[in-house]
């Protein structure tokens, strides 16, 4: 599997940096947050990813997309990392447009890849039930009665849930006491009666949502993939959903280690820059090591999903690869800066903030080390 | 069928046909081919696998057939590379001169030198040791006394070297050595080879944590060096010493790749010696998120080399990147040897040879033998150093 980009990926990568360095700085975040925008996004931004084809960018071709592949879709996300842009672009893309990929019918893909293409659907993933992520041990329940399913419970911490125009939801449509079997996935538009949407703020200021379902019933129209069968596919569009992550975050990472490093040229105390401090130097050296090897591990897990590998094991070491680096990262960037660091007036604390909401989204390295393991029988 | 696709199948077959059953095995390390007019064959098929690879050309795969190689391309020593990987086949020859002193010789050597030197390594004739560290001059090589006086058509050196691994056991030495007092310290430097046996050399081996003593305190004595034996220009040793350092710190960074692979993978070792619940999870929860996290990573630096390579290829490379590799592989691989013996408790303590097995002693061995990977060569520390000025652009100390 190729780990370097080719010319066409390079291409979109370089759009990608000066297209969101010159139109979505962290200045755009900022102001998003002292504005309590609900969103948590700009809509002029979206537009013009919308018009440069980015949700098209993994769509097959024949449903209006670009064919582009998801090492593409990494290469976007690792840009926007970088200034901190959010859009609905990850979750529409990396998690939705995913699901839809491999597991909608001929009639959903047809009806639903096209729009997600042309940026007319924004999707969410509402899955999480607790504090901690977990794939398989879900209690938001359904009940298919002939052509008809009925849901009650709650999911939390959807991301972009607030502002999605349809959910795929997680349900356990079989009470049974193996977590593995008895999951079903649905399509759900949030209009539906029945349903509640609690807004949640949230220290990156993205848009967050509990969602509250109380005997909302639909078609079965609308199961995703086969019911009570539903794992297998939740699992694929969760790994999908980990290594687009991974690559947002590695953009952070490699933002605050320039920022870091370029601050350690400027400071000066001692009378001399502080970057002439070997006790800082070895850190910003490791630091840019274990950069380097995170981004080897996610660029391998993007290429898988690309060529058709099982994502279990390479999503789950890019996913725990780019955590700590990326904590170890922003940990390291507050305190190498000192006490400004601790200032809202400096960007640092933003990228700390985002980095611990993306460690605990979709596994932290505890998780993945433990699914890992157990995957390979230890 | 393209020439690759018949190079591999006549590759595999050759391999197959000839490589005999016990060279497929695990090896220890004094089990290794070094080479050299002291070195005796472990086994009669050590010799016979080693003869026949010789006459291959295959110790040196990449070497023009003139310098005792096979002339192979890059491709075509990867393909030998990988089936040998496939099927166990041991390597027919290791050691310094292969892995260090051949390459800087083809890029710095005379035609002369080279044409009297390679062959000779290819072959397993001469074994080469490195003089390069003294006693006051370890990571700040360049501060390196040993001096060379010159005396017409050669150089009289008088001096001490240490840390000279199997100086005992080598022929022939490459050597840093002093040839002008003045200006900055990397200048002045000159880069030697001479033959082991010429007069006032005495060679002092130390014994080490590990119980071997395969490094040396070398003492120079009014050795004459005929002036023929320079590498490079004089007073301009230290490019070919910096050329040397670079492959030996590709060799170092990836040591799995260029010794014998090992019977047992990481993970072995964990069924092997740890208790685990009815579903195959290690009771010891520290231990399994070691063992995974060591797992996850040591992927990730094996791709990390591979992606430099092919990010060059495609003419993306960040070169900045090359300077974390020795670094971060010879660290990985000292963690690694940690939690294997700790994973192995007392019997990663063991002495004897009656009460541990051979590999459980290769493994104790190695975890104190492999303390050196971030020592020797540029220590952890200094490729830091290294790390922090090339790649980061950090001021001087
Ligand atoms: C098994 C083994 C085999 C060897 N074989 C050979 C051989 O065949 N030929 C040969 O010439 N040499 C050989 N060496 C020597 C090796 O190259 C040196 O050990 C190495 O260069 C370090 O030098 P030193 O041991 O003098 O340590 P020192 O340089 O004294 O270092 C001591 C400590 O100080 C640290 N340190 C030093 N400078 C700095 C700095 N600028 N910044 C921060 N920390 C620093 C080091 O990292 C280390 O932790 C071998 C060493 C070993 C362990």
């Amino acid at each position: 599997m190729p780990l370097a980009l080719n010319e066409e990926q390079r291409m979109l990568r370089d759009t990608a940096r000066d297209f969101l360095q010159d139109n979505a700085p962290v200045g755009l975040m900022r102001q998003l947050r002292d504005d309590d925008n609900v969103k948590g996004y700009s809509e002029d931004l979206w537009q013009q990813m919308i018009d440069m084809g980015w949700p098209a960018v993994a769509i097959p071709e024949q449903y209006g997309g670009l064919g582009f592949g998801f090492v593409g879709v990494g290469a976007i996300l690792q840009e926007a990392g970088k200034t901190l842009a959010n859009s609905p672009f990850f979750n529409t893309v990396a998690l939705g447009a995913a699901a839809i990929i491999h597991g909608g019918n001929e009639q959903q893909q047809a009806d639903l890849l096209p729009k997600i293409a042309h940026g007319e659907m924004r999707l969410a993933l509402a899955h999480e039930e607790s504090n901690h992520h977990k794939s398989s041990r879900i209690e938001c329940q359904c009940i298919i009665n002939e052509n008809q399913l009925t849901i009650n419970g709650c999911k939390q911490f959807v991301a972009e849930g607030g502002n999605a125009d349809l959910l795929i939801v997680s349900l356990r449509s079989q009470p049974t006491s193996k977590s593995a079997a008895g999951i079903t996935l649905a399509l759900v538009d949030p209009k539906t009666p029945g349903i509640t949407v609690k807004k949640i703020t949230m220290i990156d200021s993205r848009n967050y949502v509990h969602i509250d379902f109380s005997n909302v019933t639909i078609s079965t129209d609308n199961i995703l993939g086969k019911a009570h069968h539903g794992l297998a596919l939740l699992d694929k569009t969760l790994d999908h959903g980990r290594i687009c992550l991974a690559a947002e975050m590695l953009g952070g990472a490699q933002a605050m280690l320039d920022k870091t490093v370029e601050y350690l040229k400027d400071r000066e105390q001692f009378g001399r820059k502080i970057g002439a401090f070997q006790a800082l130097q070895h850190r910003a050296a490791k630091m840019f090591a274990e950069l380097e090897i995170a981004k080897s591990a996610v660029i391998h897990a993007l290429s898988a999903i690309d060529h058709d590998e099982d994502l279990a094991m390479v999503a789950s070491t890019a996913k725990t690869l780019a955590n700590d680096t990326y904590r170890l990262i922003t940990d390291e960037a507050v305190q190498m800066h000192g006490g400004i660091g601790l200032t809202d007036e400096m960007d640092v604390g933003f990228y700390l903030k985002r980095c611990r909401v993306s460690i605990q989204s979709l596994g932290d390295s505890g998780f993945h080390k433990n699914r890992f393991a157990t995957i390979q029988h230890f | 069928m393209t020439d690759l696709t018949e190079f591999k199948q006549q590759t595999t077959e050759w391999l197959e046909a000839n490589c005999p059953a016990s060279m497929r095995k695990i090896q220890i390390r004094s089990e290794g081919v070094f080479g050299g007019k002291q070195f005796t064959f472990p086994s009669d098929d050590a010799k016979l696998w080693f003869d026949l690879m010789v006459d291959k050309g295959w110790t040196a795969p990449q070497w023009a057939k003139e310098y005792g190689g096979a002339g192979l391309s890059n491709d075509e020593a990867k393909i030998l590379n990988k089936e040998m990987d496939r099927l166990g086949c041991r390597k027919p020859l290791i050691g310094h001169g292969l892995w260090m002193l051949g390459p800087a010789l083809l890029e710095y050597g005379t035609e002369a030198q080279k044409l009297e030197h390679l062959p000779k390594i290819a072959r397993g004739e001469i074994r080469w040791c490195q003089g390069y560290s003294e006693p006051g001059s370890g990571s700040d090589l360049a501060s390196l006394r040993c001096k060379a006086e010159d005396l017409g058509d050669h150089y009289l050196l008088n001096g001490q070297k240490s840390w000279t691994s199997d100086g005992d056991k080598a022929d022939w030495i490459f050597c840093l050595v002093r040839t002008n007092d003045e200006g900055i310290k990397q200048e002045g430097i000159t880069f030697v080879l001479f033959d082991m046996d010429t007069p006032g050399i005495t060679v002092r081996p130390v014994p080490l944590i590990t119980g071997e003593s395969h490094f040396c305190d070398t003492f120079l004595d009014n050795v004459k060096v005929p002036k023929d034996q320079v590498v490079g220009e004089i007073g301009k040793g230290w490019s070919v010493a910096k050329a040397l350092l670079v492959h030996e710190r590709t060799m170092m960074a990836d040591i799995e790749k260029n010794m014998p692979k090992p019977k047992y993978s990481v993970d072995d070792y964990a069924k092997n010696y740890l208790a685990s619940d009815d579903n195959g999870r290690l009771d010891d929860g520290l231990i399994r998120d070691r063992l995974a996290e060591h797992m996850m990573r040591d992927s990730a630096i094996k791709l990390t080399q591979k992606r430099a390579f092919e990010e060059g290829m495609a003419g993306d490379f960040d070169m900045r990147v090359a300077t974390i590799f020795k670094y971060i592989g010879t660290e990985e691989k000292t963690q690694k040897d940690t939690l294997i013996t700790d994973m192995m408790g007392m019997a990663g303590a063991g002495w004897d040879n009656e009460n541990f097995s051979v590999d459980e002693q290769t493994k104790t061995h190695e975890w104190m033998s492999n303390k050196a990977l971030t020592i020797a060569g540029g220590s952890s520390e200094v490729q830091l150093n290294v790390i922090s000025k090339r790649a980061l652009g950090l001021p001087e100390i």
